[in-house]
């Protein structure tokens, strides 16, 4: 009976102050939405440098003048290296041929560059990626070559890209948060404030402190569950609509998003959106029913 | 039963104590008047009794219980064997007598089985039988304060504290409160009644103790309002 007594109290309790109660729910849900994508876009960078730099790959590209014999002394250096597990000459016809394919929808930009413009490389794979420096200082002032290129450069530049995603998307949750939790802490104090009488009868005649404080924290649990529901909600139509339609051109680009991930991120919504609004709804109540 | 021992309370901001060196002495079964003008700590009394102000310095026990060292979780345990009545009742006014009176019994864990027994007996017992079913605008003023009285009493506590209960009620209808208090008296329970009306001591012949600015003025086995 006194399960039935709170739980129905809970229900009046979101139901008295239904505008509040929903601009409550619509906060808490945004925040969570918030924190789930930017733990989405955590795990999917680490998912990504793990790709890329597995495939990453070091240019040595040469000058258009270096003799055979300083080529062939580079190339056998290479091969030698400890730090390299695999070297692949490109000659200049390959340039050409990768140039084309990669600029094939600017035909005028094909059309200014002849072959024996583009210069010789040696397409370098490391044992360890985070190595490039070492290979950089190394072979940047041997002999005929013109620049050591590492594409982690570049690719560091995109994840940064996705990690300023990430924090943006950190920062708004936690800005969501504080008002969802300013919310939270008005509801709860207006539920308190209309149920004063009997809070103070049940104080009076020694009703134990969680029952008095119960309703109101399950009252603001139930809205932190609900705007997890919600937040669930805006990722699966983010994935569906944004990520898996409107964007879908570039997914070789992304590491994909699956389903379960999307749905493993509502357990983590719902414990912090529960437990944060739980935690509210007490110290408010310490500080207004002094209970 | 209750006992207070060179209790002194000051409240903060306040120039002079409340309650100044004050011990009193109240065994089983006892009815007590605390009387005095506004203002001379009647009240605190009444507050401390309940552990809701601490003394400064001094000791209180009620029940056997030192609640100057209470810790307040177990404030809520405690105020189950106190009953409480006040001049302005604290019904809940969108519940009925008989719910008001089973609220109490159910927010401290009271099934309704055993509110459906108790509740109709007691408020037979404050006079209200065959009222249950009213709410608080319903009935009249010594009538709520009868629903108080039975919420108060419904778990047969072993004091109960009434705190200026007829100050809002006519001489006639004070008096048939004052009946009712003497009656739950006879059944074995403490009861502390704070009041200023002359009349109603007058006429009940208690222990009358009167405080004046923070301290006993007279004790007094048989007393009038003087």
């Amino acid at each position: 009976m006194r399960m039935k007594y709170v739980l129905s109290e809970v229900l009046v309790g979101l139901w008295r102050n239904v505008t509040m109660t929903i601009a409550m729910i619509i906060t808490l849900g945004v925040s969570l939405t918030m924190l789930g994508a930017s733990g989405l876009i955590y795990t999917k960078v680490a998912d990504m440098k793990d790709l890329y730099f597995e495939n990453i790959q070091v240019s040595i590209f040469l000058k258009t003048d270096i003799s055979e014999e300083d080529r062939a002394a580079l190339g056998s250096r290479l091969e030698a290296d400890p730090l390299i597990s695999q070297v692949t000459f490109v000659n200049k016809d390959e340039a050409f041929q990768r140039f084309q394919e990669m600029f094939r929808d600017s035909p005028d930009l094909l059309s200014a560059v002849k072959a024996d413009q583009l210069p010789e490389s040696y397409r370098l794979n490391l044992v360890d990626p985070e190595q490039y420096k070492s290979i950089s200082e190394q072979y940047s002032s041997a002999a005929g070559v013109d620049q050591v290129v590492d594409q982690s450069q570049v690719l560091d530049k995109i994840f940064n890209l996705f990690t300023a995603g990430q924090n943006v998307a950190l920062a708004a949750a936690i800005a969501m948060a504080v008002a969802a939790l300013l919310l939270v802490a008005n509801t709860i104090q207006v539920a308190a404030y209309s149920k004063r009488r009997e809070v103070a009868v049940m104080k009076l005649v020694g009703a134990s402190n969680w029952f008095i404080q119960a309703p109101f924290v399950l009252e603001a649990v139930v809205a932190g569950l609900i705007g997890s529901v919600l937040g669930l909600g805006a990722l699966v139509a983010l994935k569906k609509f944004l990520f898996d339609d409107a964007l879908s051109a570039l997914q070789g680009l992304f590491a994909p998003v699956s389903w379960s991930e999307v749905l493993l991120t509502f357990p983590v919504m719902a414990g912090v959106g529960g437990l944060i609004s739980a935690v509210t709804a007490w110290v408010t109540l310490r500080f207004y029913l002094r209970v | 039963m209750i006992q207070l021992e060179q209790v002194t309370k000051t409240y903060p901001k306040a120039s002079r104590p409340s309650l100044d060196n004050v011990s009193v002495s109240i065994d089983k079964g006892e009815f007590v008047f605390f009387i005095g003008p506004s203002g001379s700590g009647k009240s605190t009394i009444i507050k401390m009794l309940l552990h809701e102000v601490t003394p400064n310095k001094g000791r209180v026990v009620v029940n056997g219980k030192d609640v100057t060292s209470m810790r307040s979780w177990k404030r809520p345990h405690f105020r189950r064997s106190i009953g409480c009545v006040f001049q302005d009742f604290r019904l809940l006014p969108n519940r009925t007598a008989y719910e008001n009176v089973a609220f109490a019994l159910e927010v401290i864990g009271k099934t309704k089985a055993v509110a459906r027994r108790v509740v109709p007996e007691v408020l037979e017992l404050v006079g209200l039988g065959g009222k249950e079913h009213r709410y608080p605008h319903e009935l009249s003023g010594g009538e709520q304060q009868r629903v108080a009285v039975a919420r108060a009493f419904v778990n047969r506590p072993l004091i109960l504290l009434a705190d200026e209960p007829t100050g809002n009620l006519d001489p006639d209808t004070s008096i048939e409160i004052m009946r009712l208090l003497d009656r739950i008296n006879r059944t074995g329970t403490t009861v502390v009644m704070v009041t200023h009306d002359s009349n109603i001591v007058n006429q009940m012949r208690r222990r009358v103790i009167e405080i004046e600015s923070g301290r006993i003025v007279r004790d007094q086995a048989r007393g009038v309002y003087g």
